[in-house]
Order: C-alpha cells, then sequence, then structure tokens
C-alpha cells in the first residue's frame, strides 16, 4: 500500500505552527491520512514520523491507543456508520437497531460490507442521546433512527 | 417568577450561528467589557458570580485560574475541553452547533483574564456539525478582528485552534486531554503538580468545559450578581453553593427527550413531569441517572433530589456530574442497565491502572454471566469488593474514571439488590440483545 500524497503532507505541515511541539501534530496527521486513503497505512505512519520528526512506533502509540485508526488490512468502507449502544440508546432500542442492521447487512460490527460501501461499528456513547437511538454517520450525527433508515444510509440510496 | 433560558436564548433562531446575528443580539458586548477591565479583575468578577465548571467536577472555574503562577514568562494555554462523553450528556453538542459565537467570546474572555496566549478546542470527533460550526465561527471572528493580533485594540492577542479527538472517553479527563492534545496516548497524569503549575507541553494551563465558556460569557455581560440570584445558595461556609443558570438533558423513558435550561437545583421529578413530558407510556420511572452514567442511581424513592452540586451526593449518588438525566422505566432490568454502564466502563478505561483496567473488565464479565443465567449469589458480594477498591477514592487509580465505574455498582446493589437476587436465584436470562463486535 502506498503512503501520503503530496497534497495531505502539505496539509500536515500547514499546521506546524499551530502547536509548539511537532508530536502534537499526531493525532491531526492520523486524521488527515485517514480520511484520504480510508486507512492509515504502514508507509503513511512512517510519513508521518518523518514529517514530525519521531520514531514511527511513537506514532503507531498513538494510533493504537485509539480504536479510531484502520490498518491496511482493514480499510473503511465509503461510509463508516456507527451505531450507539450505550445507555440512553439501549434503552430506546440501540442494541436491537444494531443487530437488525447487522443482519441485513451480512456483516458483524467492525466489518464492512462486501460491496464496500459501509463499514459498521458499535459506538459508546455519541452524544445524541436526545434523538435515540443515534447512529453516527461518518462525523455527521443522525437521530431518532431505524433500522431501515440505517440500511438506506448504508446502501447509500440516504 | 418565570425563569428565562439565557444560554439557549438563541437556539432555533434563524441562522443562529453567523456572527452578524450574533451581534446584532449583542454579542461581543461581554468581551468589550472585559478587555476594558483589568485581567484580575475579570478573575475577580467570575470567582464573585459563584461559578462552578460544568464539566462534571464542580470546581470552582474563578479559584481555578488563580492557582496559574504569577509573572508567568512565556506561553499560558488554555485547553477547551469539548470531548463530552459522559453517556446522557449532549449539552455541549448544542450549545456549539447552535450558538458557537457565545462560547468562542467566553473562551477570549477567558483568555484574556489568564493571560493565555494559545488556546486549544478540543472536540470529540463524532461532533462533525460543531467542528464546521466552529470553524466558520473562528474565521469570522478572526476577520473581524475578534480573534488575533491586538483584538478590538485592546493589545491582548490570542489565536483559537480546533483539535478533533478520535472516539476515547478518557480525553474528558483534564490531563488525559493534555497528553491526546501533544500526541500522545491520552494517559491521565498523576497529580500534582496541576495543570495550572504544569499543563500542555509543560506550561502553565487552564482546562475549562464549553458550557462553562458560554457562562462567562453571561457573566461578563449580566454581571456576577445576575447569576448569584439564580440557583441554589451555600448552605454552609465549606459549601460553595449552586449558582446560575443549568443545562439539563434528558434522555431514556420519557416522553420528551431534549435539553433545558433551568436554575440549579430543580428536583429530579419535576425536570421529569414538567419538562419532559413525563415517563413514557404510562410508565414509572423505576431508576434515574442524575447526570451522566459515572454518578450512579436515584431510586424512585428519591425523585425529590435536588439536582444541584449537593443534591445527588445526599441521595448516595457520585455528584451532578454533567447534568445529565436519564430515565428508566419499571419495565426495565436494573441487571441490564449495569451491565450496559460497567461494559462502557470496560470499553473506555485506558489501561493505565491495574484496578481500573482488570476492574472494569471484571464488572462487566460478572455482569454478563448474571445475564446468562449463571450467575450466583456471591458474584454480587464480588461486584461490591470491585467497587469499594477502585478509584481516587481508595486511592488506587491515577484518575476519576473507575471512581465513576465503581458508583453504579455501588448504587444498584444497595438501592436494588433485592432485584439481582431476584435475578440470580430465579436462574433468569436477560431478554435483551447484545451483538459482539471488534472492540
Amino acid at each position: 500500500m502506498s503512503g501520503l500524497t503530496e497534497v495531505a503532507k502539505q496539509k500536515i505541515r500547514d499546521l506546524l505552527p499551530c502547536y509548539p511541539s511537532k508530536q502534537a501534530l499526531t493525532l491531526p496527521a492520523l486524521h488527515i491520512a485517514q480520511e484520504e486513503a480510508r486507512c492509515v497505512t504502514r508507509e503513511a505512519v512512517r510519513e508521518i514520523a518523518d514529517i514530525l520528526e519521531l520514531s514511527p512506533a511513537q506514532i503507531h502509540d498513538t494510533l493504537s491507543f485509539y480504536g479510531f485508526f484502520k490498518d491496511e488490512k482493514h480499510p473503511l468502507g465509503e461510509n463508516r456508520i456507527w451505531v450507539c449502544r450505550s445507555l440512553a440508546c439501549m434503552l430506546r432500542g440501540g442494541d436491537e437497531l444494531l443487530a437488525e442492521v447487522c443482519d441485513r447487512l451480512h456483516v458483524s460490527p467492525g466489518q464492512t460490507t462486501k460491496d464496500g460501501k459501509a463499514t459498521i461499528e458499535l459506538a459508546e456513547c455519541l452524544g445524541a442521546c436526545d434523538g435515540a437511538p443515534c447512529i453516527l454517520v461518518n462525523d455527521k450525527l443522525q437521530l431518532r433512527m431505524t433500522a431501515d433508515a440505517v440500511v438506506s444510509l448504508a446502501e447509500g440510496r440516504a | 417568577m418565570s425563569f428565562e433560558p439565557v444560554l439557549l436564548k438563541r437556539w432555533g433562531k434563524p441562522n443562529s450561528q453567523a456572527l452578524e446575528t450574533y451581534q446584532a443580539d449583542g454579542g461581543y458586548s461581554a468581551l468589550k467589557k472585559a478587555l476594558a477591565m483589568e485581567p484580575p479583575k475579570v478573575i475577580e468578577a467570575v470567582q464573585k458570580s459563584g461559578l462552578r465548571g460544568r464539566g462534571g467536577a464542580g470546581f470552582s472555574t474563578g479559584l481555578k485560574w488563580t492557582f496559574l503562577p504569577k509573572d508567568v514568562q512565556g506561553p499560558i494555554y488554555l485547553c477547551i475541553n469539548g470531548d463530552e462523553s459522559e453517556p446522557g450528556t449532549f449539552n455541549n453538542r448544542v450549545l456549539l452547533e447552535e450558538d458557537p459565537h457565545q462560547v468562542l467570546e467566553g473562551i477570549v474572555i477567558s483568555g484574556y483574564a489568564t493571560k493565555s496566549t494559545t488556546a486549544y478546542l478540543y472536540l470529540r470527533y463524532e461532533y462533525g456539525d460543531c467542528y464546521r460550526a466552529c470553524e466558520k465561527a473562528i474565521k469570522e471572528m478572526y476577520a473581524n478582528n475578534l480573534l488575533g493580533k491586538n483584538i478590538l485594540g485592546s493589545g491582548y492577542s490570542l489565536d483559537i485552534y480546533l483539535h478533533r479527538g478520535a472516539c476515547a472517553y478518557i480525553c474528558g479527563e483534564e490531563t488525559g486531554l493534555i497528553e491526546s492534545l501533544e500526541g500522545k496516548r491520552a494517559w491521565p497524569r498523576i497529580k500534582p503538580p496541576f495543570p495550572a503549575i504544569e499543563g500542555a507541553f509543560r506550561r502553565p494551563t487552564v482546562v475549562n468545559n464549553i458550557e462553562t465558556m458560554a457562562c462567562v460569557t453571561q457573566i461578563l455581560d449580566r454581571g456576577p450578581e445576575w447569576f448569584q440570584s439564580i440557583g441554589i445558595p451555600s448552605e454552609n461556609p465549606k459549601d460553595p453553593g449552586s449558582y446560575g443558570p443549568k443545562l439539563y438533558c434528558i434522555s431514556g423513558h420519557v416522553n420528551k427527550p431534549g435539553l433545558v435550561e433551568l436554575p440549579l437545583g430543580i428536583t429530579a421529578r419535576e425536570l421529569i413531569d414538567k419538562h419532559a413530558g413525563g415517563v413514557w407510556k404510562g410508565r414509572k420511572a423505576k431508576a434515574v441517572v442524575p447526570g451522566g452514567i459515572s454518578m450512579g442511581f436515584l431510586s424512585a424513592e428519591e425523585l425529590d433530589t435536588k439536582l444541584d452540586f449537593a443534591g445527588p451526593g445526599k441521595a448516595g449518588c457520585l455528584g451532578l456530574g454533567t447534568a445529565a438525566v436519564i430515565v428508566i422505566d419499571h419495565q426495565t432490568s436494573m441487571v441490564d442497565v449495569l451491565y450496559n454502564t460497567c461494559r462502557f466502563f470496560a470499553h473506555e478505561s485506558c489501561g493505565q491502572c491495574t484496578p481500573c483496567r482488570e476492574g472494569t473488565a471484571w464488572s462487566a464479565k460478572i455482569l454478563a454471566r448474571i445475564r446468562a443465567g449463571q450467575g450466583t449469589l456471591k458474584d454480587l458480594d464480588t461486584l461490591t469488593d470491585i467497587s469499594n477498591s477502585i478509584g481516587i477514592m481508595p486511592g488506587t487509580t491515577i484518575c476519576g474514571l473507575a471512581d465513576g465505574a465503581a458508583w453504579p455498582i455501588k448504587n444498584a446493589l444497595k438501592k436494588f439488590r433485592p432485584e439481582f437476587e431476584e435475578y440470580i436465584t430465579s436462574g433468569r436470562r436477560s431478554q435483551s440483545l447484545e451483538v459482539a463486535g471488534s472492540h
């Protein structure tokens, strides 16, 4: 797998003046990498380390702390859909919603549909308890969800 | 006397996110007032108001600011905690989506008061709409000399940078946030040193919550006396009181889940019945989470508890927390509820301290076993032992995540123990579904 594009590298360098340490760019750089390639490749980790003058192991250490970043063997689908399972959503059918969505899309949480259109994830509280059960599509919250609505989003029909 | 919302007064107005409408509604007059004062006077005003941090711990905001060393040479950092992740909580999201300038104005005022040189707004990744609203608002501020060099000719300069998280609850702990900001895994630091002395990038640092920033704006605009006139006054010299308006999040089994702004100190019952349309489907409440799940549970008999800083503690809960109220109806199994909270903390423990890492994981495993119909009464004692041994209070962990994990266990087993015993002895199994995941 390839590394970062020149555009991504420049986006990272552009952030350098915002922080007093280069290491502080680790999370922003990982976000830039994953947004571009739907995963963070090993080559991207090495290139980020180069730009930030760190060991690739330091980048990997931070990357692996968050369940958020995907490696090159498990790239994200076109859309990443997180289904909330924390208490406020559980009380309004969050568990049942996740079960039905996984069943209809033939995936387990963390997996991507065969057509590559959607990765389904289970989430802890997404911060939209007023609209439980809620989901997050990439970085956009969707409130008061039904299984039909989630499946439509996953299949790219909504 | 009827109470008019202040923090939420612009919610739902057309184009409420724009600088133009914000200024038309009197926005940035508080900043002008602050910039005409000496920074210590701004701190004094905030201290006088009695404002206590809205993020969960309830520490006096003004007092926190005074912990910064005097005559600092070099940078001071202001970190704004927008990693709102406590289950049940969404007030910061609404504030930033609907009225970002109110919060950003408070950040500039707080930066001026604390002589901060740079502010980082750490925002949880899930709040994409907040991110875009803030990004736009910050651009407008720079274009209008409300940020950057020599703000409104005052001689004070400040930059605000947005920093996105990556879906980890622990980043809401102030030193976990600092570590995450620095690009490291978000392992909380041992205190002291407190961030005021050695925080972000080893420099003096203030960490404040989003709603706290909105309160700062209103305090400067309306005066500390106005803030002091709302809420529950101090009961004794040791009690700092519960002043000001508060955003209450209501979710779970109510007819009208949502966000309401009320004077601090409304009772749980009044909140549910008058402001959330009552418990749904004509049912009764069995338990109520008073301020995010880490605060524990109120029982049905405790619903007249005042939701001010002192109230939930009097009922055995950990505290007011984020004032996120989750209502659980009488048909819900407390075994399922407690399993859900234990699994949350097992998932979100950062793994740094053994008692928390192991205690949260085992409490979730034991509850899974009980849910599968394979629990024993001795499991309840083991859960109690775990809940008494993990956290800052027993002195076994670095941060308070484990105290928050322990409290729901303590409250559930104290207030609902017969239900757990009956569940186990009758060999019942959970009716609720669960899907196993990869993380």
